[in-house]
């Protein structure tokens, strides 16, 4: 047993807002820069619909991810070794710019200096890469809140699964239905982008898990870009280096939460400290795309047992950190509750950032046209959900509709048990059919409901000690030179190389 | 007096900012160290531009430092004319590849608002310099049927004292003008490497071949900094030898 520590993730979609104030926090803070204005590290997605860049999740266009091959043992998508030596001139599957979208500004002078006229002055927009006017043909969140409509939704390559009969029901104007989906980088077990990169430039940071790019090292051969299958990395094309979220470790070390979860206004975002058994990772890479979330859940590892904890110890991992992953709320969404599921396992690259699938709360319906807000039943069951459990799983369960039916049946349940506590209009046999059909108990339900609904700061990100202080005391270098230096960055500004 | 210049002089200063440059520029600003890849911006074109140049370029190299090593063999098997043939033909074709693709390359370049918008002055220097290089070189190739006997008998001897600081002029001052130019401009080509994105080639990730792939690096040694903290802060004080401040700074 190889117990390491990562810094873990959980986004629970049915309480987020939709708002992007995630993805501003982010970019304020990071991507703000020349080169960098196209990326967003941190972004929210409108489900159904395409995505940023526009259908990422489509494999067969943009070749990321893992594959497993006949022998059981997964290999990147986009080749192998030699492959990627051979396309290192021109990546034939690197997304282009047009696929996220050219950056732009107005040129607001104009409605300052126009001269006077018949007309209202416009600001035209202007290309941030070129300079020139330009005509917008996409942006970030091009179709934020059109999830639901035939043109966006469509695209969606989670409809594959679905039969046309199913597809079009989505798209009933009664029934439209959209949800939210924040996407950072997973900061995965298995990084598709550490294993694409001919340079070795990025790497996984063994003390928290951390997936980082060395600027330095990194010389733009864009494999990452590509490897990514959630296209999480990103290529700054001026200065000819790839990019990507750095879970804000900076913040981390100092004890403060990444920008995207401190700003979180829907408090949807849970941070907090996994141990996982480092030995047992290939064998969950193994198994069969629908076996993959029990196994990926498998390998976690209870902070709790004195097993793990002494086995944990000997890999240098200190006390307190056990004491943070014994509170951590990822564990127990992720592993003791199993509401929290990975998005879209069947990528093979462990994402260690989880989400609780949405349960729509859907309480209206149409009847010949009519549309009725009242229901038989106080929520709809999840059987009847306007969002088809297939969907769901092809997102969050590689296919397996029991694992996204479980994490559904258990919000449903909890809802119904505090229905029945606070107004009482539901009966006690419901309430208790409906915990034992998840085989939950009461005590759990409160836990459940207390972490989702009103946990406060410190409850939802738990940071583990990240002993900098240690690491620096380790160089040899006079560790007050180091003093307040922690961060990302260089001593001179990241300039274009000739 | 030129030929002293331009065959003595520029080769040594040449040769001087290639490696101090090189050298410096990686140790004090690594990170200007890229493929400085415009393909995000523009791909479809990129691919009969960039692969053509580098198939072209890495061939028609590879062949200059074959005959360099082995003068005496590549002036052996031009001995019968058909081989003669047959080596300047493959090196006309590598000539033309690289050919066809910087000019596609440039003519990308000059084109495209998003790719001039990437396009700094060394970088144009660069492109002009090459396309300069390329076309002498296939100049010679049509032109001058026994170049690559000319190669190996008068410029690596050449080549060669100068590396064994022994220079000596004049087994090239015979060689026609087109010649000439070749070999001065690939001296101002090594000249201006250090300053340019052409340094992207000494990084050619090769170790990617054989390295794991996953990377995990440890900011320290995991087993030894814990059981170092399993001892009393007074030992460790003592063992690291630091002052009473600096011990406390570490110990949590």
């Amino acid at each position: 047993m190889d117990v390491r520590l990562q810094i873990s993730m959980v986004f629970h979609l049915d309480k987020c807002i939709g708002c992007h104030t995630c993805s501003i926090a982010c970019k304020n803070v990071w991507t703000d820069r020349k080169g960098a204005e196209y990326m967003w590290w941190n972004n929210v997605e409108t489900k159904p619909g395409t995505g940023y860049p526009t259908k990422w999740e489509d494999q067969s266009k943009y070749n990321g991810g893992w594959e497993k091959q006949e022998n059981g043992k997964p290999e990147l998508k986009m080749g192998n070794r030699a492959s990627k030596l051979i396309n290192i001139f021109h990546n034939p599957s690197l997304p282009k710019m047009d696929d996220y979208y050219e950056p732009f500004t107005y040129k607001y002078e104009d409605l300052f200096d126009s001269p006077e006229g018949a007309d209202q002055p416009t600001a035209r927009p202007i290309s941030m890469v070129t300079g020139k006017f330009m005509d917008i043909e996409a942006g970030p969140n091009w179709d934020d809140d059109l999830g639901g409509s035939p043109v966006y939704g469509e695209n969606d390559p989670n409809f594959k699964g679905l039969t046309p009969e199913e597809q079009q029901e989505l798209f009933d104007v009664e029934r439209l239905v959209f949800f939210y989906l924040p996407r950072i980088c997973n900061h995965c077990l298995n990084p598709a982008c550490v294993a694409a990169c001919p340079s070795g430039a990025i790497y996984k940071r063994g003390e928290d898990g951390i997936v980082l790019i060395n600027q330095e090292v990194c010389r733009g051969w864009r494999m990452c870009v590509t490897a990514c299958p959630y296209k999480k990395t990103y290529y700054n094309w001026s200065t000819g280096k790839s990019e990507k979220c750095i879970l804000c470790f900076p913040r981390l070390e100092t004890g403060q939460a990444p920008a995207c979860f401190h700003s979180c206004v829907g408090r949807i975002r849970y941070l907090g400290g996994i141990l996982y058994d480092a030995d047992r990772l290939v064998d969950a890479l193994k198994v069969d795309d629908d076996k993959l979330v029990e196994a990926h859940r498998d390998i976690i590892l209870d902070p709790r047992d004195p097993v793990v904890r002494e086995k944990a110890k000997e890999n240098g991992i200190d006390e307190r950190t056990l004491e943070a992953c014994e509170r951590s709320p990822v564990y127990r969404y992720v592993k003791e509750w199993k509401m929290a599921l990975p998005l879209h396992s069947e990528f093979r690259t462990l994402p260690m950032l989880f989400y609780v699938p949405p349960l729509l709360p859907v309480m209206a319906k149409t009847d010949d046209g009519v549309y009725e807000t009242a229901n038989e039943e106080l929520f709809s069951p999840i059987e009847k959900a306007r969002l088809p459990i297939k969907y769901l799983a092809s997102l969050f369960s590689a296919g397996n509709t029991g694992q996204v039916s479980y994490a559904l049946k258990k919000q449903y349940a909890v809802r119904l048990f505090k229905r029945l506590e606070t107004v009482g209009d539901v009966t006690k046999e419901v309430v208790e059919h409906a915990l034992a059909e998840c085989g939950m108990d009461a005590a759990e339900a409160e836990a459940v409901y207390r972490l989702t609904s009103l946990p406060t700061m410190d409850e939802r990100v738990v940071i583990p000690p990240m002993h900098r202080e240690e690491a620096m005391a380790m160089l040899d270098d006079d560790m007050w030179e180091q003093k307040g230096s922690a961060g990302f960055g260089f001593r001179e500004a990241p300039v274009r190389g000739a | 007096m030129w030929d002293y210049l331009f065959f003595i002089v520029l080769p040594y200063v040449a040769a001087t900012l290639f490696i101090v440059v090189s050298i410096y520029r990686y140790v004090t600003d690594r990170f200007s160290y890229s493929s400085l890849s415009s393909q995000l911006l523009e791909s479809d074109e990129l691919f009969y531009g960039v692969v053509p140049w580098h198939i072209g370029i890495i061939g028609a190299l590879t062949g200059h430092l074959i005959g360099f090593l082995f003068p005496k063999e590549v002036l052996w098997f031009n001995g019968v004319p058909v081989r003669l043939y047959i080596l300047e033909t493959t090196g006309l074709l590598f000539g033309l590849l690289a050919l066809i693709g910087i000019v596609a390359l440039m003519w990308r370049r000059i084109r495209m608002p998003r790719i001039r918008a990437v396009t700094s002055t060394i970088d144009t220097v660069v492109l002009v310099l090459l396309f300069v290089q390329v076309v002498l070189g296939v100049y010679t190739a049509l032109f001058y049927r026994w170049g690559s006997s000319w190669y190996a008998a008068s410029a690596v001897p050449y080549l060669r004292s100068l590396f064994l600081f022994q220079p000596d002029v004049e087994m090239i001052k015979p060689l026609p003008h087109i010649v000439k130019t070749h070999i001065i401009n690939a001296f101002v080509l090594i000249a201006i490497f250090p300053f340019s994105r052409l340094v992207h080639m000494v990084s050619l990730p090769i170790e990617y071949l054989w390295r794991p792939y996953q990377v995990v690096i440890w900011n320290w040694d995991r087993k030894k900094i814990r059981g170092q903290y399993s001892r009393s802060k007074a030992q460790v004080k003592e063992e690291s030898g630091e002052s009473s401040i600096g011990t406390a700074s570490i110990s949590r």
